[in-house]
């Protein structure tokens, strides 16, 4: 079995996110990049089937800078196979995303692709579900556990009113949620390793793929800001500030 | 042209966070239309009664019990030619099924709505909520997933739309339900509670969440936890507030020993009344904070519950 994990070079989910004065979007000069959190679970579940012998291969795609091989390299020291770069300079939306996967997915014809639910940069949680309609496949969305067993998966989802249980009929497309498992650190003979693995690199012109965005984003702003209110110093005071000031409760 | 609004339900009622949605739709066009693609007929007579809404389609089979995305994007797509939007709740069941509808319909998908400034741009929080985006759509049908507490919720009753029972589309065999393990509670759900009392790491076990339990049932709270007490398995997924678990909006919000990382203060940060009780004066949930009161919560809680005995002070 063969297992496509995508993954996004995202500003890293530690650093304080600042609009540009001139509201076209938020600084990202000298700011650290790292892999989306979510696509980290994704890697880290394709290399521990991986490691348990289900699945025999894990590539690993990213899209967008030259720099985004970085991204990848990262997934390879975890412990991926190989890399495929889509290399461009130009903004992609998850649409754009889903249709040049869908085009990698025809070359490799992976029995299952792995990615995060959603990327902590646009927030947008579309590109699996995406993918998975143009490919007509089933899709297991929000995973926090994963069983793969002859050509199903019982996928374990995070709803909104608790766990729920799909079979869903492979291939198919998986995005991850938190609680599906801790991604491990690369080790130093790892990180060494992954560089001698290969990364193919391909444009979204070979593939065949207009990825001009349907969104022009016409500006970006700064949200309303919470002014800090007041410290009480004990119980009765924030109860009487609760019913008499606010009026809350 | 009409909107649709891709309905979210439990086959016998309408999910409140629909009446958000259903306001959002009239924010773009004076002709709401809504699906509900279910088993049985209880949701959508139920549907038919929101106020503002003109017409019900009504797709009734057992291939939608479960409401898989497999079998009710093909369902959703059929009828997209009549439209100018379709809507649905940006929660898990919307957030699901809209991106392989508007794959599906060859058009990108503008997530999580907090504003229709017109029926081509939206407003829509990017970086957890640190940054807002004006974005404007050049595609034929606008695919929409809104966040409810950012609309009023329409009224729930004194509408009368007309039902029209559609044929269910093909069910394309690929998934099937097997199981679900949802939480049952007496307590309000936490996206239309009017009072939220969370906890985070602080708390230091599930056990220890008793307490603030307590004081949920005194105010007719729902109860909440940040991720890192949900990752630390204190409390089930569901329970989580913030960017990628449920935002809220109540009228009052009470973080206990939940030190507010960004991705925290970005599915609570719109509430009305904030209260913090955290040990640690410097932590960042104190900036957002109404309230704040610095100290034991393992002391200030049992002392809290007290008070409100004292006071009298039940649910409203």
């Amino acid at each position: 079995m063969k297992l496509l994990v995508a993954v996004k070079r995202v500003i890293d989910y530690n650093v304080k996110v600042r609009v540009k004065a001139d509201e076209t979007g938020v600084e990202t000069a000298n700011v650290k990049m790292s892999m989306n959190p979510f696509d980290e679970i994704a890697v880290e579940e394709a290399v521990r089937l991986l490691e348990a012998g289900t699945v025999t291969e894990v590539v690993v795609v990213s899209m967008g800078i030259q720099q985004c091989q970085e991204t990848i390299r990262t997934a390879l020291a975890m412990g991926a196979d190989r890399g495929i770069h889509v290399k461009t300079d130009d903004e992609l939306q998850p649409l754009a995303v889903a249709k040049l996967l869908a085009k990698i997915v025809e070359k490799e014809a992976p029995d299952v692709v792995i990615l995060g639910k959603q990327a902590i940069d646009d927030d947008s949680n579309q590109t699996g579900q995406m993918l998975a309609g143009l490919l007509g496949w089933s899709q297991g969305t929000f995973a926090s556990k994963i069983e793969l067993a002859d050509g199903k998966a019982n996928v374990t989802r995070e709803v909104d009113g608790g766990l729920e249980t799909l079979a869903i009929t492979l291939p198919a497309i998986i995005t991850t949620d938190l609680r599906l498992n801790e991604p491990r650190y690369a080790s130093l003979p790892n990180i060494m390793k992954a560089k001698k693995k290969t990364i193919d690199e391909m444009s979204p012109e070979e593939l065949g793929v207009d990825v001009a965005p349907r969104l022009t984003t016409l500006k970006v702003t700064e949200p309303v800001k919470r002014e800090g209110g007041v410290k009480v110093e004990s119980v009765a005071e924030l109860v009487d500030k609760l019913k008499n000031e606010a009026g809350v409760i | 042209m009409a909107v649709l609004v891709v309905a979210d339900h439990d086959n016998s009622a309408i999910v409140p966070i629909i009446l958000n949605t259903v306001t959002a739709a009239a924010a773009i066009s004076g002709d709401v239309h809504v699906l509900v693609a279910a088993e049985g007929s209880a949701a959508a007579a139920e549907a038919a009664k929101i106020a503002g809404v003109s017409k019900v389609l009504a797709a009734d089979s057992g291939d939608y019990a479960h409401q898989l995305a497999e079998n009710i994007a093909p369902l959703v797509v059929g009828l997209a030619g009549g439209y100018s939007h379709i809507l649905f709740p940006s929660n898990t069941s919307g957030k699901n099924i809209a991106p392989r509808v508007a794959a599906l319909l060859d058009v990108a998908q503008i997530s999580d709505i907090l504003e229709v400034v017109s029926e081509d741009t939206f407003v829509r929080p990017i970086y957890a909520g640190n940054a807002m985006a004006t974005v404007q759509s050049s595609d034929s049908v606008k695919v929409i997933t809104v966040r409810g507490t950012a609309f009023a919720a329409a009224e729930a009753e004194g509408g009368n739309a007309a039902i029209d029972a559609i044929d269910a589309a093909d069910n394309p065999g690929l998934s099937s339900f097997v199981s679900a393990e949802l939480t049952k509670s007496e307590r309000p759900e936490l996206t239309a509670a009017r009072v939220i009392i969370s906890g985070g790491r602080g708390l230091q076990s599930g056990e220890n969440f008793e307490i603030i339990e307590k004081v949920a049932d005194k105010l007719g709270a729902a109860v909440g936890a940040s991720r890192a007490a949900v990752d630390a398995g204190y409390k089930p997924n569901d329970y989580q507030v913030g960017q990628t678990g449920k935002v809220v909006a109540p009228e009052l919000y009470i973080a206990v020993g939940i030190s507010g990382a960004i991705q925290h203060l970005a599915g609570m940060k719109d509430s009305k009344v904030i209260v913090a009780i955290n040990k640690d004066e410097e932590a960042p949930i104190f900036t957002v904070a109404d309230y704040g009161l610095v100290g034991d919560l393992f002391k200030i809680i049992p002392e809290l519950d007290e008070e409100l005995e004292k006071q009298g002070i039940t649910p409203r």
